[in-house]
């Protein structure tokens, strides 16, 4: 009976069983930034331990950093701290530090796969929820707590125990102006926020083969607003090509012995699911969020649910949801009026996020009134999108063009909402108080989507906005 | 490591009604600009108990009745969001002991065990009997008895659940699996030699 990448991974990298029946896993790759680890760090220097496996600990400064500022030290002498905690921990535990001046520097989950750190058939664990993202490339990687990343620095290993698998397969071909943002908002939408509970999502068929590894990054990214542990899609020819000659990614001779490696992590055809979902391509639209978590989410030409149109089991958080984001119930949820436009995160702050929305930004202007800031997840990506002058279209649309980093996905740093104001967002949360105010709205939805609602000043729709109907059609 | 078992966890309760309460809600992300866990206690549910001049505004945590509790109770998803630890250590640090929930996001639910605090499951219908025994008689006491899996309240028992690895891991004060993780460094050894990429 065949296997999948998840059950080869596991077996490949499982020490031994503990005493509570959990499974001692050997994690290959620990990547770390400044919010969850000097707790860690602490608790390692009380117990007076080492970082068992240095050079397989990679860190980098994602959340706490300013985007307007370059310079140290920052304005805010919190950030500052948490800065140099974690250079003197790095330099004191010998763990390869990602730092601003190396060049390297940005949001975790950007500048791993970015370095070719990330690589199939891995176990990668990081005190991150969107650790999920480096499943892209076939790897099984875990968002864990600060005491975790105690016991990975201490001994490479952490106590888990399996999951199940949930195959999810999307099949056909995506509409125009659809995209993979859009992809896994529909699937929170259709298996729910917490539907993915003791599940590793496999994402499988057409379109995730279809797909660049960015995008692919972008689908598992969220996998975690869905409830499971760890998203995936199995390595192939498109995740090799983008290693291929990454700083990381193995050299020469080893290149060949690593793709085969690498190719045999794959699930087998006949391997067995605990579950197999079905969705099709062509039924996914535009999908934006509504409410208080990233599972609320409906079509662009949906209108805002009523609490009497929802189920008994929900009708206390769609009023909830409701109440917080000052939304009319049964409105359209098009022409809905923004204040703020994010582009970035970990989730849709990459090269090819601005490259999109460049082809029809271009031209187009911010609509007065809307603060629209566009942040690059990491200095690797700044510096392309720089040498491709994209970053000046963002700045002639009226987008601020900001330095490396989280922003305003979490507002860690000084990007943040002011009262309530409503944020079309490329980001993953929309929680309450996320984006940085304790009433701060936000939106979900695709780095075009946000263009086009930054352009308008509303939630719209951006097939129609920039004329993409048109352009599949002609 | 030897840690104290936890068999037990008795006091008085309060409900915090709700679906996917997140762990930014659960603590803020502008309060996580720390590096140690000291004092995060105090912002517990910061954003939905207090108004932006440091007010009160009406909710479970600042009503007196409930002042002292030990025990969390609320609904689905309980936890879910970001991987923080955070969250767990201001529950702690405020004076929680136990959580029941109907269910829990599965990161938070490893953070909390990790750190000793039981999160017991319990059916809809029976968070939700509980939650009228507490709103009748805020002072009744709650026992969550780790070892047989109950929730006892005024009289009333409610069955709870419990991942078997938690509860194992409590009950016999194995929680935080450092000592043991420790304890296997030559079977690290050994896997880490067969892997091609370390």
């Amino acid at each position: 009976m065949g296997k999948t990448l998840f059950q080869k991974v596991w077996d490949a990298h499982a020490v031994r069983t503990l005493s509570n029946g959990q499974t001692q896993l050997f994690i290959g790759t620990h990547l770390i930034h400044e919010v969850t680890s000097p707790q860690a760090f602490g608790m390692l220097r009380d117990l007076g331990l080492k970082v068992a496996f240095p050079h397989r600990t990679f860190a980098t400064v994602d959340h706490i950093v300013p985007t307007d500022q370059f310079a140290e030290p920052y304005r805010d002498p919190l950030a500052q701290a948490m800065m140099d905690e974690l250079r003197k921990n790095c330099a004191e535990f010998g763990v390869t530090f990602f730092d601003r001046a190396t060049g390297k520097q940005g949001i975790v989950h950007i500048v791993g796969p970015e370095q070719g750190i990330t690589q199939p058939g891995t176990t990668i664990a990081c005190g991150d929820s969107h650790t999920s993202t480096h499943g892209a490339f076939g790897a099984v990687a875990f968002g864990i707590g600060t005491t975790q990343i105690r016991d990975l620095l201490a001994t490479q290993t952490m106590a888990i125990g399996p999951l199940k698998v949930r195959r999810i397969q999307v099949d056909g071909k995506l509409l125009p102006g659809v995209y993979a943002k859009d992809v896994i908002l529909h699937i929170i939408r259709v298996l729910g926020v917490n539907g993915g509970t003791g599940y590793a999502y496999e994402y499988a068929g057409e379109i995730f083969d279809g797909f660049s590894m960015e995008e692919r990054m972008t689908v598992c990214n969220m996998s975690i607003e869905g409830g499971a542990r760890v998203g995936y899609v199995n390595p192939d020819e498109t995740t090799f090509q983008y290693l291929k000659g990454r700083p990381y990614a193995p050299k020469a001779a080893e290149w060949e012995a690593a793709v085969t490696r690498w190719r045999s992590f794959a699930s087998d055809p006949d391997a067995t699911y605990d579950d197999v979902v079905h969705i099709r391509g062509e039924d996914i639209p535009p999908t934006v969020t509504w409410g208080i978590n990233p599972g609320q989410g409906i079509s662009i030409d949906e209108n805002v649910p009523s609490v009497e149109t929802a189920s008994e089991s929900e009708k206390a958080s769609v009023a909830e949801a409701l109440e917080y984001m000052k939304l009319e119930p049964g409105a359209p949820i098009k022409g809905t009026k923004i204040d703020v436009a994010f582009m970035g995160s970990c989730t849709n702050g990459r090269y090819s996020d601005f490259v999109e929305v460049a082809r029809y930004l271009a031209g187009r202007k911010v609509a007065p009134g809307v603060k629209a800031i566009a942040v690059p997840g990491s200095q690797g990506v700044a510096a392309i999108l720089k040498e491709k002058g994209i970053d000046r279209v963002f700045a002639e649309a009226g987008f601020e063009w900001r330095e490396a980093g989280c922003s305003m996905c979490l507002a860690m740093n000084p990007d943040k909402l002011v009262g309530d104001q409503l944020c079309a967002s490329s980001s993953n949360r929309n929680f309450k108080g996320r984006q940085g105010s304790p009433t701060g709205r936000t939106i979900l939805m695709s780095p075009l989507m946000v263009a086009a609602a930054a352009v308008e000043g509303r939630v719209s729709d951006a097939r129609e906005v920039f004329g993409i109907h048109e352009l599949a059609t002609a | 490591m030897a840690l104290a078992k936890i068999t037990e966890v008795r006091g008085r309760a309060v409900h915090v009604p709700g679906d996917d309460i997140d762990t930014d809600r659960i603590i803020p992300a502008r309060f996580m600009k720390c590096v140690t866990f000291d004092g995060l206690g105090e912002f517990l549910f910061y954003d939905v108990r207090k108004n932006a001049d440091g007010s009160d505004k009406p909710h479970p945590l600042n009503d007196p009745k409930h002042a002292g509790a030990t025990v969390l109770v609320s609904g689905a998803n309980f936890g879910c969001g970001s991987s923080r630890e955070h969250a767990p250590q201001a529950i702690y640090r405020y004076g929680f002991r136990g959580v029941v929930a109907e269910s829990f996001a599965e990161i938070f639910f490893g953070n909390c065990t990790t750190l000793g605090i039981p999160c017991f499951s319990v059916s809809r219908a029976d968070r939700e009997a509980l939650a009228a025994l507490l709103a009748a008689d805020p002072q009744a006491e709650v026992t969550m008895d780790v070892e047989k899996l109950e929730v006892r309240c005024a009289g009333k028992t409610f069955k709870a659940s419990l991942r078997d690895s938690a509860h194992k891991g409590l009950v016999t004060g194995q929680w935080d699996p450092i000592g043991e993780l420790l304890e296997g460094a030559p079977q690290i050894a050994k896997v880490a030699s067969g892997l091609a990429y370390v």
